[in-house]
């Protein structure tokens, strides 16, 4: 199960990166959310996929899921969360203000700044 | 009061919250922000005598035993900086009272500030190295905010490059804690210190170390992944551009220094000459750059990246006198770096123009204000006894006393490159003949804005003067990074 | 972008009726999650996210106009306002001289629902909720109004 996920990871990584690579700024964005994903799908991973239960506090309890990866990414998607959302308002504010959203054509000089 | 290293984070966020119900109240704003800062001084100077009279002081959030729960540890170190922010951010915050018009203050501008503090310090405070992921995440948001203010074309477009490479570097950041739990099992700075030795496989561990590089050496700028600075740094508006040219930068080579000294072992491995290339590199970009632009925030922007060099290669050293030395230049580098921002700042507010060739003969008009970039730019280049220069010499001192001769020489050449781009900022500004008539926005305000700058930079320049005094403090602050067990003790065991 | 299209008014009488019946299953379902997170899975976030979604749904469903009078809610103070209370809640242990954020909670006789545990992390987490909406919205609010 983790080499199968650990693929998965590495899929999502080349495909961020791609998307990262290429001109549109909405593919960039969707590249960087690509990979906050395969971050936080790499910490779940490193804490092993165990079918565990629920890590309830009561006596006896041997078999269990480690708790604290499922804090760590919650916390690290809800930032990305964010992020997110505030790169989506800024790309649309820029391609408000500079009418394109191709990389390329973003490029300023300082006499067309 | 087990608390007190808690309340430099929370007395800013607490005043932030409540002047977010009122965002348009703009002198409330103000009263607000500047009276929250100076409660947080205070408190972060009781901070550092508590620190000096008990040793290092810990809380463990929420009253979970120590390496469960997230630590946070104000030893002399996170106390001293955490001092030097808040005091720097108190006059950037007056500074930028009397810099900005009403539009951009009812924008939330000081709400970001003081969440900026509030990152900053948490970072600087925290034991556990996801938590200071998320304080990371919490100045850097606060510093997305802040950098897109005013919002025109230009800012917009390096906007959009400081977040892209910042999301990439939080990622990264996501990944190498997650290999480190994967690897050690723990995320407290202290257990993983006493953990890390046990790792089987100590090359996991350098991987992991390198990958901790790349992630603080985006946020410190490091050549070879400094090429966002220029750019990003260069449109902010000044007070925005001195809060971020003094603290994030210095965050970023904080938290080398915290994990190298305490997780990775750095002595005579390969990760040592690593960080010593890198550093040498960053010196060199740094003078390349510093010595060609003629665009005055330009020049002081690449001169943070010799500071941020000088600093690291100070901590890749690695002995007693050049964490001294590192220590000692890392404070004095915020300080007068935030000054030296709000100069230029000013010329550019003065003579409408940041290039070097339309200015000129600005001291006739403003006395005052050149004599203070003068001491400034002296400071900034270590020149005796100002306080620039205890601090390089003790990394001089502290590489020669290693066997290393190239890099205490570069660090001196490296001294009179900054020397002659800060000079030439003067002779060129405030020297010579004006070349057109002055009459940008910030000129009936010079005085009133000369003076949070010249307190800021009285700040500094006592600070060369009491070199001696602050020498116990620094010695102290040094202590748990040459003896990590210190630091663990502390945490683990009470 | 100076290209105004007018955007059809399309008369979606099935989706208007679907969505003010389903807004309130929404929102019941949003505070059962932000109860049981207590001990088991759900919790302020998300509550606060289904919440946010079933405020969506009634922006789609009408505009953006028609919800500013239906639950008039400056979502800005919204924010605030739970940043507030997960603040305080953190900060009430400073008075006892407890390590910041401890909780304190004790088992209280409730009228209708017997003995229950009250924690003052349902106050934390009643925060945590509302910052989610106010965040959620206020950012669909921005990109919703500029077009």
């Amino acid at each position: 199960m983790e080499i199968f996920v650990s693929i998965i990871i590495g899929a999502l990584t080349m495909c961020a990166v791609y998307m990262i690579l290429s001109k549109s700024l909405l593919r960039i964005i969707i590249g960087t959310a690509l990979f906050s994903h395969a971050a936080h799908l790499l910490v779940l991973t490193m804490a092993g996929l165990k079918t565990g239960a629920a890590p309830v506090l009561i006596d006896g309890v041997t078999d269990y899921t480690d708790p604290l990866p499922q804090a760590l990414v919650l916390t690290a998607i809800v930032i990305s969360f964010g992020v997110t959302a505030f790169f989506l308002v800024l790309a649309y504010r820029t391609y408000q203000e500079l009418n394109t959203d191709n990389m390329e054509e973003m490029k300023g000089t300082e006499s067309n700044d | 009061m087990i608390n007190l290293p808690v309340f430099p984070i929370v007395i800013p966020a607490l005043a932030a919250i409540i002047m977010m119900f009122l965002p348009k109240n703009v002198r409330l704003q103000r009263f607000m922000a500047l009276g929250s800062i100076f409660v947080t001084m205070l408190v972060s100077l009781l901070l550092v005598h508590t620190v000096s009279n008990e040793g290092i002081l810990t809380l463990n959030l929420g009253n979970w035993p120590a390496p469960f729960s997230i630590t946070l540890v104000s030893d002399m170190l996170s106390a001293l900086l955490v001092t030097t922010s808040t005091i720097l951010t108190f006059f950037i915050v007056w500074f930028a009272i009397h810099y900005f018009s009403t539009a951009y203050e009812e924008n939330y501008l000081y709400i970001a500030m003081l969440f900026l503090l509030v990152g900053v310090n948490g970072a600087f405070t925290t034991g556990d190295i996801f938590n200071l992921f998320v304080f990371f995440e919490v100045f850097l948001i606060s510093s997305y905010v802040l950098i897109v203010l005013g919002g025109k074309g230009v800012q917009l477009r390096e906007s959009i490059k400081y977040l892209l490479v910042n999301v990439i570097a939080s990622a990264l950041f996501v990944m190498a804690v997650a290999l480190l739990y994967g690897a050690v099992g723990t995320l407290s700075l202290a257990d993983l210190a006493q953990k890390i030795p046990l790792v089987d496989n100590p090359n996991v561990i350098s991987v992991i170390g390198v990958m901790f590089i790349i992630v603080f050496g985006l946020k410190g700028a490091l050549v070879p992944l400094h090429y966002w600075l220029p750019g990003s740094y260069v449109v902010a508006p000044t007070p925005i551009l001195a809060l971020f040219g003094a603290l994030l930068t210095k965050v970023g080579v904080y938290s080398i220094l915290r994990t190298y000294t305490l997780l990775f072992d750095v002595n005579g491995t390969f990760l040592q000459t690593f960080l010593i290339v890198l550093a040498v590199l960053t010196i060199i970009i740094g003078m390349v750059g510093a010595i060609a632009y003629n665009d005055v925030k330009l020049i002081i922007i690449y001169n943070i990246m010799i500071a941020v060099g000088v600093i690291l290669y100070g901590i890749a050293i690695n002995t007693q006198t050049s964490l001294e030395g590192a220590l000692y230049y890392l404070i004095h580098d915020m300080m007068i770096k935030a000054v030296l921002f709000m100069l230029v700042g000013m010329m550019i507010g003065i003579t409408r123009s940041g290039q070097l060739r339309d200015m000129g003969g600005l001291i006739t008009r403003f006395p005052l204000f050149g004599w203070t970039f003068f001491i400034a730019a002296l400071s900034l280049a270590g020149i005796p006894p100002l306080s620039g220069f205890f601090g390089k010499l003790l990394i001089v001192q502290g590489g020669v006393g290693e066997g290393d001769l190239f890099g205490p020489i570069l660090v001196l050449i490296s001294s009179l490159f900054v020397l002659f781009s800060v000079i030439k900022i003067f002779l060129y500004g405030f020297w010579g003949e004006e070349r057109r008539v002055y009459d940008g926005p910030l000129v009936p305000y010079t005085k009133r804005l000369l003076v949070p700058v010249c307190l800021l930079l009285t700040v500094a320049v006592a600070y060369g003067f009491g070199a001696e005094l602050m020498h116990p403090y620094i010695t102290q602050a040094i202590e748990p990074l040459t003896q990590p067990e210190l630091y663990i003790d502390a945490v683990l065991k009470e | 972008m100076n290209t105004k299209r007018k955007s059809k008014r399309v008369n979606d009488v099935i989706l208007q009726t679907a969505a003010v019946i389903i807004f309130f299953i929404i929102i019941i379902f949003s505070i059962n999650l932000f109860f049981s997170g207590h001990y088991s899975p759900g919790g302020g976030f998300v509550g606060g996210l289904m919440t946010a979604a079933a405020l969506v749904l009634l922006l789609l469903a009408f505009d953006s106009k028609t919800l500013a009078t239906v639950l008039p809610f400056d979502y800005r103070k919204m924010t605030a306002f739970g940043l507030f209370i997960a603040i305080l809640t953190a900060l009430h242990s400073v008075l006892w001289d407890r390590p910041f954020l401890t909780h304190a909670y004790d088992k209280f006789d409730l009228p209708l629902l017997g003995e229950e545990t009250l924690h003052t992390a349902i106050a934390f987490d009643l925060g945590v909720y509302l910052v989610v909406i106010g965040v959620t919205m206020t950012i669909i609010q921005t990109i919703g109004e500029s077009e």
